[in-house]
């Protein structure tokens, strides 16, 4: 499709005038009572002409009050379909456009542009959506969906009749980004915008970045050492000229539109001054208090003076307050004193800090499935029940058995392992239905790294599918069977026995490719658990307004062809925040969203929507009604000459609309949206094709109100 | 998705017609995601295109019955979460006062409905639909004192 840069200003349509579009141009910027209207539909191939009879629509459109030209094309958004709605308004002298195609969310920007073209106010264009709310959900009954097509086209011909032109704001884009979320997805967003010259700021809820990968052993399919490759970009990014890492921080609050966006951040108190730390770890050795380590999940102790981890950036110390002695009892101090840099201030408060961006890319995350209380698997019931993520600190050379493979129960290496697949995934039950998507491939990467550091060991892997669909994946597993003798065996688990003495554990499972039920003991079982939503997530989801899909992931803006937009403009998703994926495609996602960002920002201004409220200060008594209803503070009540008005600040109105209800005076319109415009709508909407007989007194009721 | 009987059988004479008010990004997108799934419901709705369901204006809702409408829906996203932080909590409180006002008109509380769509639940809006026509084929038209 063409990619058009519009000038909006008034003149531009005069001039525009005066380039060959003759009279029209010029006449659509006063509003004419009877606007000439054109209706294009669109066949979109059978998509739409396939049910719905597109001549009985354009005969039925013909005949409409104000049409004055009515077209069928085989595609309108193409660019002879486009070609054609412009010479068609030009030679038509059209004022006022419809276009029953696809859905305005699919399109609209689309035929706006081609509008634009033929000379008018873009903003005179009604879209009719003849695809996806009917021919595709009405496909058995063609005679029907002909007959309700007429009917959308007749709504979308009233309610043209009935739009003014609008004017599109420009507003200068700030130069700088907000990455929320250090994880790989996160730094790789960051690193890219910086290295594209704009302002970074990354904002990670915990003590360092990293994210889940910095927890990770190894990674498929090539086995390369997680946090080796992870680390050199984390120093990168605290090193970076263009970035401010805000580390044990919070995102509070989120105000604002596409290249104006205030954000509240809360830094927490590590209690730790960063300019004095150097990540010596005296304190930590001083300190007497020890506890799990989050970061090992439990595996592992640490201080209550910490680093999650060595390679932690910024290597700078935290006290954690709830286990802290001192914030317990007021004694202790031992940090203190060991201290040779004076670093550690308890009397550290939270820090509020606010920025001003253009865009945000949001890298969340994603959290492991934690296995229910009770269930078949007895992961809280057997201690040599773990999880994926478990394994893999066990594994981890830096983990807290520093890479020597043992089970829990008694810190032997097991003998015999089973790993059982889409745990917590492919589950409706659970109500997660997705597969998670890296499951099959990090059990397939730990069986060989587990035959690796103990070749004696017996590995089995219960699986339902095996989905090996990435690069170099199907290499891996086939090189698992048969190199390392890896027994696949399909069957879910039915039940799983413990024996108190050994803490061995028995799976009875059929075995649906022998047609048997069979019974295993092992002496450790590896829980393929699934990813899902993470918490970080949902608290951004209640300071940023971003759809979710039916998993609970945030949703892009179109499946295809916007994965990485959000339905909220100069918003972005990063990594599996959107959904599982790992690590090339969250980096991928990561490079893509970078990339959107910095479109949005390289073009330094940005057009934002008329699509807001607007005030008749004749009618407005100032009773400040619609002020209480709006949740951004658009409209501001102020005094004039004739009393108080209410006034509707444009860069602060998105264009919702409640407030226009709520105006006992009627003194509110919504752009393309009017009081007028909608009842047009319903009017038709209600116009009586094919109406059952014996209504004949609603029916006069009807004409009478349309 | 052919249990709806509008889809094998052939059709009562009363064929009520109902307006959905469909708030831009949750409603409206989920009854286009009905349309990429192939879900497939009674032709009886037409939808109107609103920003938020908050802009709907009780109002409408009294217009679209006056004018013969047999039943009226309201979708807009689910609590909590509004494109436009809380448009629908005023929604759920215009829709609360609208059921009232409906029924004191004599109008059955089946013929108006608030919903809460996501863009994620094509279904949803495709099963709220099939589900309010074959009420709606079950009460026969409006009474004409009530719809004045």
């Amino acid at each position: 499709m063409p990619v058009l840069a519009w000038s909006d200003d008034v003149n531009s349509y005069e001039s525009l005038g005066e380039n060959g579009v003759g009279e029209t141009a010029r006449e659509v910027n006063s509003i004419s009572s009877n606007p000439r209207i054109g209706v294009f539909i669109c066949h979109c191939g059978s998509n739409i002409a396939g049910t719905v009879n597109p001549s009985k629509v354009r005969e039925a459109a013909e005949k409409l009050p104000g049409v004055v030209t009515a077209k069928e094309n085989k595609y309108t958004c193409s660019d002879l379909g486009q070609d054609e709605i412009i010479s068609a308004i030009k030679q038509n002298g059209v004022e006022r456009v419809v276009i029953a195609a696809c859905s305005p969310r699919m399109h609209e920007p689309t035929f706006r542009n081609c509008v634009k073209q033929a000379g008018l106010n873009p903003y005179l264009l009604q879209m009719v959506n003849l695809r996806e709310q009917c021919s595709w959900v009405h496909s058995r009954e063609k005679d029907k969906a002909t007959e309700k097509a007429i009917g959308l086209v007749r709504m979308g011909v009233a309610k043209a009749a009935r739009l003014e032109p609008l004017e599109a704001r420009e507003v200068p884009v700030e130069q700088s980004s907000l990455v929320i979320g250090g994880g790989v997805a996160g730094i790789q967003a960051a690193l890219d915008l910086a290295e594209m010259g704009f302002k970074v700021y990354v904002v990670e809820s915990e003590p360092s970045i990293g994210g889940r990968m910095a927890q990770l052993d190894k990674t498929f399919p090539t086995g390369d050492c997680a946090i080796c490759i992870l680390a050199p970009k984390m120093v990168e990014l605290s090193r970076h000229p263009n970035i401010t890492l805000l580390s044990y921080s919070e995102v509070e609050e989120i105000h604002g539109f596409i290249g104006n966006y205030n954000v509240k951040v809360r830094k927490k108190a590590r209690y730790v001054d960063e300019s004095k730390c150097v990540g010596c770890g005296v304190c930590a050795d001083a300190c007497p208090v020890k506890v799990d380590n989050k970061f090992d999940l439990g595996f592992g102790k640490r201080k209550a003076i910490y680093v999650p981890f060595p390679q932690a950036v910024p290597l700078k110390y935290t006290i954690d307050r709830e286990n802290c002695i001192h914030f317990k009892t007021g004694k202790c101090g031992a940090c203190v004193k060991a201290c040779s840099n004076d670093a550690i201030d308890y009397e550290i408060v939270d820090d509020e800090i606010e920025l001003k961006v253009g865009t945000i890319i949001c890298a969340t995350g994603f959290d492991i499935y934690v296995p229910k209380k009770r269930d078949v698997y007895r992961y809280w019931e057997s201690r040599n029940v773990i999880t994926g993520l478990e394994l893999e600190r066990l594994i981890n050379a830096s983990g807290p058995t520093g890479g020597n493979f043992i089970r829990p129960s008694d810190g032997k290496p097991p003998k015999r392992v089973a790993f059982i697949q889409c745990v917590g995934s492919r589950n409706r039950k659970l109500g997660s239905a997705y597969c998670s998507r890296v499951c099959c491939m990090y059990t397939i990467k730990n069986a060989q790294i587990i035959k690796e550091h103990q070749p004696d060991t017996d590995i089995a892997v219960y699986y339902n599918d095996i989905r090996a669909f990435g690069k170099g994946f199907e290499e891996l597993y086939h090189r698992v069977r048969e190199e390392y003798g890896i027994e696949f065996i399909r069957g879910r688990p039915a039940k799983l026995s413990e024996n108190p003495e050994t803490g061995s554990i028995t799976i009875r499972a059929e075995e649906t490719l022998l047609s048997k039920i069979t019974e295993r003991e092992f002496d450790l079982i590896v829980l393929a658990t699934g990813l899902k939503p993470s918490e970080g997530s949902k608290r951004i989801g209640k300071v940023l307004p971003l759809s979710l899909s039916s998993d609970g992931f945030f949703q892009e803006a179109h499946p295809k062809l916007r994965p990485v937009d959000t339905a909220i403009d100069g918003i972005y998703l990063a990594g599996c925040a959107q959904g599982p994926k790992d690590i090339p495609d969250s980096v991928a996602q990561a490079k893509a969203a970078a990339a959107s960002a910095a479109a949005i920002m390289a073009g330094k201004q940005v057009r934002i929507e008329p699509l807001t409220a607007i005030v008749d200060e004749e009618l407005c008594v100032g009773c400040g009604l619609c002020v209480e209803m709006c949740p951004y503070g658009a409209p501001e009540v102020h005094e004039s000459e004739t009393g108080s008005k209410a006034k509707i600040v444009e860069a602060l109105c998105h264009g919702c609309g409640t407030c226009v209800p709520a105006c006992p005076q009627k003194a509110i319109a919504a752009n393309q949206f009017t009081d007028e415009q909608i009842t047009s709508e319903i009017a038709s909407a209600l116009g009586g094709v094919g109406r059952a007989a014996g209504k004949t007194k609603k029916d006069a009721n009807r004409a009478e109100g349309a | 998705m052919d249990g709806h009987p509008n889809l094998r059988e052939e059709r009562p004479a009363y064929n009520p017609e109902i307006v959905a008010f469909c708030c831009n990004w949750c409603s409206y997108a989920g009854a286009d995601l009905a349309g990429t799934t192939r879900l497939q419901y009674p032709t009886n709705v037409k939808i109107i295109r609103v920003m938020c369901s908050g802009r709907v204006d009780p109002a409408f809702v009294l217009k679209a019955f006056s004018l013969g409408a047999d039943g009226v829906i309201i979708a807009g996203c689910h609590p909590s979460d509004c494109h436009y932080i809380n448009g629908n909590e005023k929604t759920a409180i215009r829709g609360d006062f609208l059921s009232e006002f409906i029924e004191d008109a004599g109008i059955e509380s089946q013929r108006f409905r608030v919903e809460w769509i996501a863009g994620s639940e094509g279904h949803k809006f495709a099963d709220v639909v099939k589900q309010m026509v074959t009420e709606l084929e079950a009460l026969g038209p409006i009474s004409e004192e009530s719809a004045q």
